[in-house]
């Protein structure tokens, strides 16, 4: 059962390896949407260090959306959905297994870029070391409630902007808890709780997110 | 490998008569017929009474004067639009768990009139905060959870509307909005703390002032007068519901001839 | 047993069983719920109505075992572009619990030379061949074939319906929707047509209800 899981998170990885530059779309949108808010708010170092936190957490946040919508649909047009449906796997671990392997290939490279971006917003190392943890343990809650988003939408003609409307909200406590604890650091007034809440949500969202979006897929793919 | 048959016309019915008592649209729609009036009437008495002891009778307050009395309208709409959301999960697990045919009518009719109710409360909280704060929006921890709160709202409503299926759809949202009331008391929990991180300047006087009881009669009197509207709305929304089950029941049936 | 496709009655008042190494082909016109029945067999689509067993058993006490022991091919080739042929078959053989594709599906669909190449330079009727190629790799004794042969050559057809003749020897049971390109010795054969759900079984439906909602 653990082979096959990781031969379906392997799988995942060799199609989105081989599907070349698109894979990439999320790190080169989250660089993009970092450096416009210099452009907007202006260059002062400041200001840019008071919005750093959370510019990058925003970005992060909408290029871990991005990708979302393929997440099953590409799957579901190709019958392979309904294939992985009649396997031995049960539908939440093809589920866990979707979500692994979209954290592998936008989450983890977020955490890589966003050292480089918090400096070009002039943010203190101390945040830097902070941001790279929170960014670790919250993008993999932004893949999971995502996979729940995706399930939902699988199979409309249209569902990529319904997700975003479904799961935005959703996001929130992720990103108030992500900002907190580099804000946190930055500040020098702690950073535990803050990073602890996260870790709990991540086991929270392994358990419920898998549950809730297998139950979608039972539903949606008929 | 073998296959058993039923008819079609037994499956309409094992659907329809079981498990509960509202699960018979026919008993719903008698039960509801006699509320029905009731619901309408006690609506206007105690929307009537809760304002006439509200903007009449209770004094004003010593510090924000008549500008207070917002929240008349204000806290009972929120208490509602938390109530309805509530509703909707709670139907939604009846769905699911027990296929209840009615709990999906109730959920679907329910959901605009929760959001009409989110949408007042943060309207009324903006009206409030002029004459307060001296602007029209405060990032307060309450008026951003309800905030949060209209946009799932609106979510479980498109993804409703999505799907050409009805029956579809509603299950669908269904778990929408399983996963919604799970993350509703996070996000409340985020947001106050997001909001002790970033202590706003002004003073938040809304957090329970001292309220006299002149005040608090006139709140649940509303409380309760949005309470019966909601069953009066609902009502029709649903037998519009049934009513148009049986429109695409009827027309099938002349698709097939 | 009876199916709702989507808000349209499809079929009602349908029966049937099958032994080892039986077979049955589904017949009729589009639209009378040949796939549907398929999916409700490979439990992917609930029925309105009705039981499924399997060796007297109902398979929805134990939906995992029943999907265990089913091959589905549907109208979907379910091959991805970006992985070869050997890549696509060997996933397919890992997902259905086998620890390795069985050797010879390719040779036995006649694709063997097309093992390394990438499934978009595959035509439809080689994604098709390659598809049905998974029966073989990883072996159960229920295969439900929706329209197999479509998009196929002569001799991929033959090939088809000798494999499936194979599986029967072997005490397997095939279920096949065809508009009548596969012949199968022996084989039943359910007119799904006959089974459409009329217009005055609804009618009559639709009385019923308003019978019972009268009073309002």
């Amino acid at each position: 059962m653990v082979g096959v899981f990781l031969r379906l998170v392997g799988r995942e990885l060799t199609l989105a390896v081989r599907g070349g530059i698109g894979t990439l779309m999320a790190v080169v949108f989250f660089v993009i949407a970092v450096t416009l808010f210099p452009l907007g708010v202006g260059p002062e170092l400041g200001l840019l260090s008071r919005i750093a936190p959370g510019a990058v957490w925003v970005a992060a946040l909408l290029a871990a959306l991005l990708s979302l919508d393929r997440l099953f649909v590409a799957d579901h047009e190709d019958g392979s959905l309904e294939q992985l449906m009649l396997g031995v796997l049960p539908i939440e671990f093809v589920v866990l297994a979707k979500a692994v392997a979209h954290w592998l290939t936008t989450g983890l490279p977020l955490a890589a870029a966003a050292p480089v971006l918090a400096l070009l917003l002039n943010m203190s190392v101390d945040g830097l070391v902070i941001l790279i943890v929170s960014l670790l343990l919250g993008t993999p809650i932004l893949s999971l409630i995502g996979a729940v988003g995706a399930a939902l939408t699988v199979g409309l003609r249209r569902g990529g902007a319904l997700i975003a409307l479904l799961v935005l909200p959703l996001y929130v406590p992720v990103l108030i808890f992500g900002v907190g604890a580099v804000e946190g650091a930055v500040l020098d007034v702690g950073v535990h709780a803050n990073l602890s809440i996260l870790a709990g949500g991540l086991v929270g969202a392994l358990v419920l997110g898998p549950l809730a979006a297998a139950a979608a897929l039972r539903m949606t793919v008929e | 490998m073998a296959t058993r048959a039923t008819g079609a016309t037994r499956r309409g019915r094992t659907r329809w008569a079981s498990i509960h008592f509202f699960a018979n649209p026919a008993r719903f729609l008698r039960v509801a017929r006699a509320v029905y009036p009731w619901a309408a009437g006690s609506t206007a008495a105690l929307i009537v009474a809760g304002l006439v002891l509200g903007l009449y009778v209770a004094p004003p307050d010593y510090q924000q004067g008549d500008a207070y009395r917002i929240i008349f309208v204000h806290v009972p709409a929120a208490w509602m639009s938390l109530f309805i959301y509530v509703v909707i999960a709670l139907c939604s697990a009846a769905s699911l768990v027990w296929r209840h045919p009615l709990a999906d009518l109730v959920a679907k009719s329910s959901a605009p009139v929760g959001a009409a109710f989110t949408f007042i409360t943060l309207l009324s909280g903006s009206l409030w905060g002029q004459p307060m704060w001296g602007t029209w929006w405060v990032w307060d921890a309450r008026l951003t959870s309800m905030l949060i709160l209209f946009f799932l709202y609106l979510g479980y409503i498109a993804l409703h509307a999505a799907f050409d299926d009805p029956a579809k759809g509603a299950r669908v949202a269904a778990i929408l909005a399983l996963v919604g009331v799970v993350n509703v008391p996070i996000v409340k929990f985020s947001v106050d703390w997001w909001n002790t991180l970033h202590q706003p300047a002004t003073i938040s006087k809304i957090d329970a002032p001292s309220i006299d009881s002149s005040m608090v009669a006139p709140l649940l009197l509303m409380a309760a007068g949005f309470m019966a509207y909601y069953v009066t709305v609902l009502i029709p929304r649903v037998r519009a519901q049934i009513a148009s089950r049986r429109i695409r029941n009827l027309r099938m049936a002349q698709v097939s001839r | 047993m009876a199916c709702i496709r989507g808000e349209r009655p499809v079929f009602s008042g349908v029966s049937f069983s099958l032994e080892p190494g039986g077979a049955l082909t589904l017949v009729g016109p589009n639209g009378s719920g040949k796939s549907s029945l398929l999916r409700i067999l490979a439990v992917l689509l609930k029925p309105a109505g009705g039981t499924l067993t399997w060796e007297g058993a109902p398979v929805d006490q134990d939906w995992t075992a029943h999907r265990q022991r089913l091959h589905y091919v549907g109208h979907l080739d379910a091959v991805k572009p970006t992985l070869t042929a050997t890549e696509n078959l060997r996933d397919w053989a890992r997902f259905r619990g086998a620890a390795r594709a069985a050797p010879g599906a390719l040779e036995a669909l006649g694709i063997e030379e097309l093992a390394d190449v990438p499934g978009r330079f595959l035509s439809a009727g080689q994604r098709r061949r390659l598809a049905l190629a998974r029966l073989l790799a990883a072996p159960a004794p229920l295969w439900l074939l929706d329209e197999p042969t479509v998009t196929l050559d002569a001799d991929a057809s033959a090939r088809v319906t000798a494999m499936i003749a194979a599986h029967r020897t072997d005490g397997g049971i095939a279920i096949v929707a065809t508009h009548g390109e596969i012949a199968l010795d022996g084989a039943g054969r359910l007119e799904l047509g006959e089974h459409a759900v009329s217009a005055d079984m609804l009618m009559t439906e639709a009385d019923g209800e308003s019978e019972e909602e009268e009073q309002w």
